[in-house]
């Protein structure tokens, strides 16, 4: 975030704020709403991480200035985000290679 | 750049801090890398005692030890759990990071202290009650924990109260190297002083910035793993307890349905990347000392640095070859043996690079250049018997052998314990403004490599032959082993010769209290980098510089041509064009 | 001796030590969060059932997460967060327009929100232990106690922090230089990205335990 702003520049994004919170408000209703659809597994887990994924964004880079923020932070974030990233496929991956879990997911719709 | 030329001294005009804020609540990096360095070298002090009584009973089973009696197998136990874990968390890490990376990583960037000095103070008490707390498991019912370093589950959860002190343990050591890694990555990007660009920091500060992305990253997922164990000790969930599980006492009265294999995954995403945590430090050193012993620039320095940063990323995709005999699947088997084959080139790449550092140069035999030079076969040796247990194919006979014993204690003792050694002697003229005797330093040297050497070597042998680890008799009660058990008397022996070779050691610490040994020069050892050409005659005060250097050149330009000195240090300006442009190359 | 760059930016990396710091901090919380996610996908790929455990009225083995957990509750308790992340980016902007007043209303406001999640957080455990479940029930209760209690430990975190900073931490502004009121803005800033995180962790946090 610059160091310096106007008011009128903190006011302006006073109303990006407000706009944010109403999105999210929106955002988590929806995804209540979707969760009482009785959708399988698959379906239903890409529905919430997607809508999940849209309100961290809009968390981070309005609430946490990450749309304005410099290329460090980024460089950092970039980072853990593709060590987790590695971290869960690697956890997910390990497990459906061991064939009777594998197996037991096909029975359970979800693989 | 204003702030850089706020007058560091001023430390020297506030009134005179008392006992206790200067030597145990300070906030100078200076003092509180010397606290982690002596209470480091306290803890490795202690787990070797901790291997001496174990190699006592290896030697000659149940043979009583003087004033202790004949070791039980819960102590032997006992033993071999904490004295891992203590050389790793409590000794190694604190040491090179704690204490090396504190007290030089400020004074080689140009810094006049850490980024958050306080929060660097918060660092070393977590680790200080970190490791009071493993010392007291001792005393509580039944004792430490004795599920090995590792904390295997379902063992590790049902075992004694020391394994519940063991995890609070943990949690304060994690939180420590957290706390340290979060300052020195800042230290490093934010207060690097002008001129000091990326590619003009030591490979030393190179090496602790990799490491400390090392900790940040790596730890928090055992922090996780923690605080599971904890659930299912504390609050008897079953996350890593499969159902159906029967101990002597009979079937587990507990939910089920958790999984062993969880902890192994969780464990070993840290433990992996620790190794290289405990290396590249290690390895930072050595090339301060070769470069400062050759008098020559390191060979291949920016590749050095490139292979350094390769490592630190791969480090985190390698972790699954210690669970090999899982059951793991055979394609993601293949994955980490690939992962783990790549990951051994940088560094290859990183070793070749120091022996070729030597070639051609005028090389000064001094102590922490015979203890660097040391480094490279021993780091070889450990480098190249992790290879077969990096295939699935030759793990799985030698899984859980003492040749894997062999091969890690090659990496961390003879390799990072004598780049410690390098360190101490390299940097004790600046730490405490005196001087170490050389012959009681050789003596040292010498004696630590061959006595190394005789006890780990063997263990490669006996490991191949099929001697499990973690034995109490050291494989007195199987047949196979009856070749190789005899080397278990010479191993002892040799642990023994090890402990008394650090006498010379610990009486030339003492010796160097005399005030004849008092440090005459500032720059000790004619080095090119800022902690030593650029800060004054020990005591350096808080504030580290008189004036704040400025950085000219690259680290280590010994011997260049034509410059008519012997070395160019960093915070020297080029004489005919004045103050040079290049300052700060805009990285951002 | 004054650390450099501690209240103005580095020129070339444009952030100050702590802006820096703090992120840091949240890369290596989002792996200890990411951790524990981890794991909770690994239980629950491996279970043979999910949640693995009966329903509290009909004594049936429940399909759905939401046959245990309140959805309600949780929902409220999200909206609650969100609002308190609002409030806090309004006391930081407060603070950027130089309005003292505004900044400890709006920062009061989100210290009451935070403590009404806890609220809520006690009655919904509550509500659990009092129809004989504990952690020990089942590894999907067990993974819910330890992710929102530790969620829960954030929570308190960010609250004392908040309080210090609403209390006698505002010195720094009432009293200081505009080098201090600088210097204060930023703190404000540093807390408001921590507690920013803990709500994101629970953006992710409630669909993944309590509605799939």
């Amino acid at each position: 975030m610059a160091a310096e702003m106007t008011v009128q520049e903190v006011k302006r994004h006073v109303r990006v704020y407000l706009m944010v919170f109403g999105a999210l408000l929106v955002l988590t209703l929806v995804t209540v709403l979707v969760s009482y659809l009785d959708m399988s597994l698959a379906p239903a887990l890409a529905v919430a991480l997607f809508i999940a994924i849209i309100k961290a964004s809009l968390v981070a880079l309005y609430f946490m200035h990450l749309i304005s923020e410099r290329q460090v932070i980024y460089w950092v974030l970039v980072l853990a985000a593709a060590f987790l990233v590695g971290m869960f496929a690697l956890f997910i991956s390990s497990l459906l290679d061991q064939a009777e879990v594998a197996v037991m997911l096909m029975g359970a719709g979800v693989a | 750049m204003a702030d850089h030329h706020a007058a560091p001294h001023e430390a020297h005009a506030e009134h005179k801090a008392g006992f206790w804020r200067t030597y145990w609540f300070s906030t100078d990096h200076k003092v509180i890398g010397i606290q982690y360095g002596i209470t480091a070298l306290a803890f490795l002090l202690f787990g070797f005692i901790l291997m001496l009584l174990m190699r006592w009973q290896l030697a000659s089973p149940g043979v009583e030890i003087p004033f202790l009696g004949a070791l039980t197998p819960e102590m032997y136990n006992q033993f071999g759990a904490m004295h891992g874990t203590i050389m790793v968390f409590l000794g190694i890490v604190p040491l090179a990071v704690g204490a090396f990376g504190n007290y030089v990583v400020p004074l080689q960037i140009g810094a006049i202290d850490m980024a958050f000095p306080r929060l660097n103070m918060a660092s070393y008490h977590f680790f200080f009650w970190g490791g009071v707390v493993m010392l007291a498991s001792f005393f509580v019912p039944q004792g430490a924990a004795k599920a090995g370093w590792t904390s295997y589950p379902p063992l590790a959860d049902i075992e004694t109260m020391g394994q519940t002190m063991w995890l609070w343990g943990m949690v304060l050591l994690i939180t420590s190297s957290l706390l340290g890694a979060i300052n020195f990555i800042t230290t490093i990007v934010q207060l690097r002083t002008e001129g000091m660009t990326y590619f003009r920091m030591p490979f030393f500060v190179w090496a602790q910035f990799v490491t400390a992305f090392l900790l940040l990253l790596a730890f928090p997922p055992l922090e996780a793993a923690g605080f599971l164990q904890l659930a299912d000790r504390l609050l008897d969930t079953s996350f890593f307890l499969p159902s159906g599980l029967v101990t002597a006492d009979g079937p587990l009265d507990v939910s089920g349905g958790g999984s062993p294999l969880l902890w192994q995954h969780l464990f070993w995403f840290l433990a992996h990347p620790e190794v290289y945590v405990l290396i590249l430090p290690a390895m930072g050193i050595v090339a301060e000392v070769l470069a400062n012993n050759t008098r020559k620039p390191l060979w291949g320095f920016r590749l050095m640095v490139y292979s350094l940063i390769f490592l630190g990323i791969m480090s985190f995709i390698v972790w699954a070859h210690h669970m090999f005999i899982t059951g793991m699947g055979t394609a993601i088997s293949a994955f980490f043996q690939v992962t783990t084959m790549i990951i051994s080139i940088p560094s290859v790449i990183i070793l070749s690079a120091l022996i070729i550092t030597l070639r051609g140069g005028s090389i000064r035999f001094t102590v922490p250049m015979l203890f660097a030079l040391g480094f490279l076969p021993m780091f070889g040796i450990g480098g190249l018997t992790g290879l077969p247990l990096g295939l699935a194919p030759t793990d799985i006979p030698l899984h859980d052998t003492y040749y894997v014993i062999g091969h890690f204690h090659y990496v961390v003792a003879p390799g990072t314990i004598l780049a410690l050694f390098a360190g101490i002697y390299y940097w004790f003229p600046k730490m405490t403004g005196r001087t170490l005797n050389d012959t009681l330093g050789k003596v040292h040297f010498w004696g630590t490599i061959i006595s190394m050497n005789c006890i780990f070597f063997p263990m490669l042998i006996q490991g191949l032959a099929g001697v499990s680890r973690r034995l109490f008799d050291g494989g007195l009660a199987y047949s196979f082993s009856e070749p190789v058990l005899e080397y278990n008397m010479f191993m002892s022996i040799a642990a023994a010769a090890l402990f008394v070779f650090q006498v010379p050691f610990i009486v030339n610490l003492i010796m160097s209290l005399r005030k004849d040994r008092n440090v005459k020069k500032a720059n000790y050892w004619d080095a090119t980098t800022l902690d030593w050409s650029a800060t004054p005659l020990t005591p350096v005060a808080h504030g580290n510089f008189e004036t704040v250097p400025h950085v000219y050149r690259d680290p280590y330009e010994y011997s260049v041509p034509g410059s008519g000195v012997p070395f160019l240090s960093q915070d020297m300006a080029p004489q005919d064009d004045g103050p040079s442009e290049a300052t700060i190359e805009v990285v951002a | 001796m004054q650390i450099p760059y501690e209240v103005t930016p580095r020129p070339d990396t444009g952030v100050n030590n702590a802006k820096l710091g703090i992120w840091l901090f949240l890369a290596s919380e989002v792996m200890l969060f990411g951790g524990l996610f981890a794991a909770y996908v690994f239980l629950r790929m491996g279970a043979d059932a999910w949640p693995g455990m009966e329903t509290f009225d009909t004594h049936v083995m429940a399909t759905r997460a939401d046959q245990i957990l309140s959805v309600p509750l949780a929902t409220l308790n999200t909206v609650i967060l969100i609002a308190s992340s609002v409030t806090m980016v309004l006391s930081w902007a407060a603070l950027k327009m130089n309005n003292f007043k505004q900044f400890r209303l709006q920062m009061g406001l989100t210290i009451l929100l935070a403590l009404g999640f806890l609220v809520v957080k006690a009655f919904e455990y509550g509500d659990k232990f009092s129809h004989g479940v504990a952690p020990e029930t089942s590894n999907f209760l067990g993974i819910y106690f330890v992710l929102t209690g530790l969620h829960a430990v954030h929570v308190t975190g960010g609250i004392l922090v908040n309080a210090y900073f609403w209390g006698p931490g505002a010195k720094m502004w009432t009293q200081g230089s505009v080098r201090a009121k600088a210097h204060f803005t930023n703190r404000i800033e540093v807390a408001g990205l921590y507690w920013h995180f803990v709500d994101l962790v629970w953006i992710f946090l409630f669909p993944m335990i309590y509605l799939i």
